[in-house]
């Protein structure tokens, strides 16, 4: 009986987040259209519904029926695999993310997360690290040197970040000192916001967390000028709409994460006054909204910056990366270090 | 499903990929078949329990050492013709010397049981990375700190090798 509640209380919470990182990765492809036009003072989708509010499913309608096309290459498994590990690598994030406290539902307490394993953070690495995978072993079966040359410099600039990214995050944990995201998410209640103690260290991950979702200005994976279309050059129909939506999902969970890490996840001022007064629904519903804002912001920060900065060159991205960002990485380590030996 | 069901269909996993990572003709099929037989492995972890252990396993090993593999395989863009050809003493002393590397670690496990009892009557949970960590950077700090130094020498050779290559030119 006890593990059939749980079973399906857990079911219901994976397909909520589930349609939800859908939803969201849905719109922004809308919303980035529209943040476009309103940046370069055009009016943007306006055609497919009120204010080009259907467009997103017109494209999915479009993308499901162009012609499934395949490249004469050997591996045509491998050419199938490709942007399903890209895909189901951008929305296994999310099992880590908590969206909320807990609410109180017939009497019993729901928590507002898939599951809280120990190593939360660590689990996000790894399904960011094996993402990589997605996009290599797309550009290498479709059997053409463009897409080749895209995957290499699109994965090449993946495992590069990463090491920026990873060295950014252990200053943040020997603060927080634990690797569970929810909490790394109760410490920062009340405006006790990480951003404000580790400023260096979320610029660090901001900044890798553009190149690992490979938006601009780190889009050299699919310089058009240079690589037609990089490691997506040979896909078509759907499986080109699978890269280009797990673009769109790694954004939402990268926004998200940023959020949890560094802006109070679902916190926001007044949280413990709501919860005593009001009630602990009303407080977590707000709280879950409050996380929803704070990734809209990032989302839109996105795209501001991709129509605001133009390309960085290849070798520019990889000076950022390895002699810029790692060694500010360590050197914040170790600052952090001091100031935990010498306040605590 | 009973985890001894997982355990033996994880184990046709692993076995099944690393025949295949041997026989298979290119080399990029191999790598890919290492990284699911990683994985697998990772799996075997996680059924112990060890959460921070599997999820190592998989950034270090699938995520940054098979990637790395796999770059350059497919920048080397190896052919049937580029295949070394050893010498069958050559083959002979690699398998030799790898028998006796797991005679080795075997030795080893059965070495450390009865340690692992005496950690086992503490009673602490070593799956969590609290205790983990204690224990790495109090009582076996020395072997981590050689164990670094190690990794540092490897980094040192490796930076050196390239730079040796670029003076040659």
């Amino acid at each position: 009986m006890l593990d059939s509640t749980f079973f399906i209380e857990k079911g219901i919470i994976i397909l909520v987040v589930f349609a939800v990182t859908m939803l969201f990765a849905m719109y922004s492809t809308w919303a980035e259209r529209k943040v476009a036009a309103f940046l370069q003072d055009r009016v943007g989708p306006n055609r497919a519904g009120f204010g080009g509010l259907l467009q997103p499913l017109a494209d999915g309608l479009k993308l499901f029926s162009k012609e499934e096309f395949f490249p004469n290459t050997p591996n045509r498994f491998l050419f199938i695999v490709g942007p399903a590990i890209a895909m189901s690598t951008a929305l296994m994030t999310s099992a880590v993310l908590p969206w909320g406290d807990k609410l109180v539902i017939f009497g019993k307490e729901v928590i507002l997360q898939a599951t809280d394993i120990d190593v939360a953070l660590l689990y996000v690495f790894g399904v960011i690290s094996v993402g990589v995978y997605g996009i290599m072993i797309g550009g290498w079966a479709s059997n053409n040197k463009f897409s080749l040359m895209g995957a290499v410099r699109a994965s090449s600039q993946m495992i590069s970040y990463e090491v920026a990214m990873g060295l950014s995050i252990i200053a943040l944990l020997m603060m927080t000192g634990t690797l569970s995201l929810k909490e790394i998410s109760m410490q920062q209640s009340e405006w006790r916001w990480n951003v404000l103690y580790q400023p260096v260290s979320f610029l660090i991950f901001l900044i890798c967390a553009f190149a690992e979702t490979n938006r601009t200005p780190f889009d050299l994976a699919e310089c058009e000028s240079e690589l037609i279309g990089g490691y997506h050059t040979e896909y078509s129909s759907m499986k080109m709409g699978f890269y280009l939506f797990a673009e769109y999902a790694n954004m939402f969970i990268s926004s998200a994460i940023l959020a949890i890490l560094f802006f109070g996840g679902y916190n926001y001022p007044g949280m413990q006054w709501m919860t005593e007064n009001v009630g602990v629904n009303a407080a977590n519903v707000l709280g879950i909204i409050a996380l929803l804002i704070k990734i809209c912001c990032f989302i839109f920060f996105y795209m501001w910056v991709r129509w605001t900065i133009p390309r960085f060159r290849y070798d520019q991205l990889m000076n950022l990366g390895w002699r810029i960002l790692i060694p500010l990485a360590i050197i914040n380590i170790m600052i952090t270090g001091v100031c935990i030996l010498a306040f605590k | 499903m009973s985890l001894l069901t997982i355990f033996y269909i994880l184990s046709a996993i692993t076995i099944a990929t690393a025949f295949l990572t041997i026989i298979s003709k290119n080399p990029i099929h191999s790598a890919i078949y290492l990284v699911i037989s990683f994985f697998s492995i990772a799996g075997h972890y996680l059924l112990f329990n060890a959460q921070f252990l599997a999820l190592v396993h998989i950034i270090v090993y699938a995520g940054a050492i098979m990637v790395l593999f796999l770059f350059t395989i497919m920048l080397m863009n190896l052919n049937k013709e580029d295949e070394p050809h050893k010498k069958l003493a050559t083959k002979l002393a690699a398998a030799v010397s790898f028998g006796l590397v797991c005679f080795v670690m075997l030795a080893v496990f059965i070495k450390a049981m009865p340690i692992i009892d005496t950690y086992k009557q503490t009673g602490q949970d070593f799956q969590s990375i609290k205790v983990l960590g204690k224990v790495l950077l109090n009582e076996y700090m020395v072997p981590f700190e050689f164990a670094s130094v190690l990794l540092l020498v490897a980094m040192i050779g490796a930076v050196l090798l390239s730079k040796k290559e670029k003076s040659i030119q």
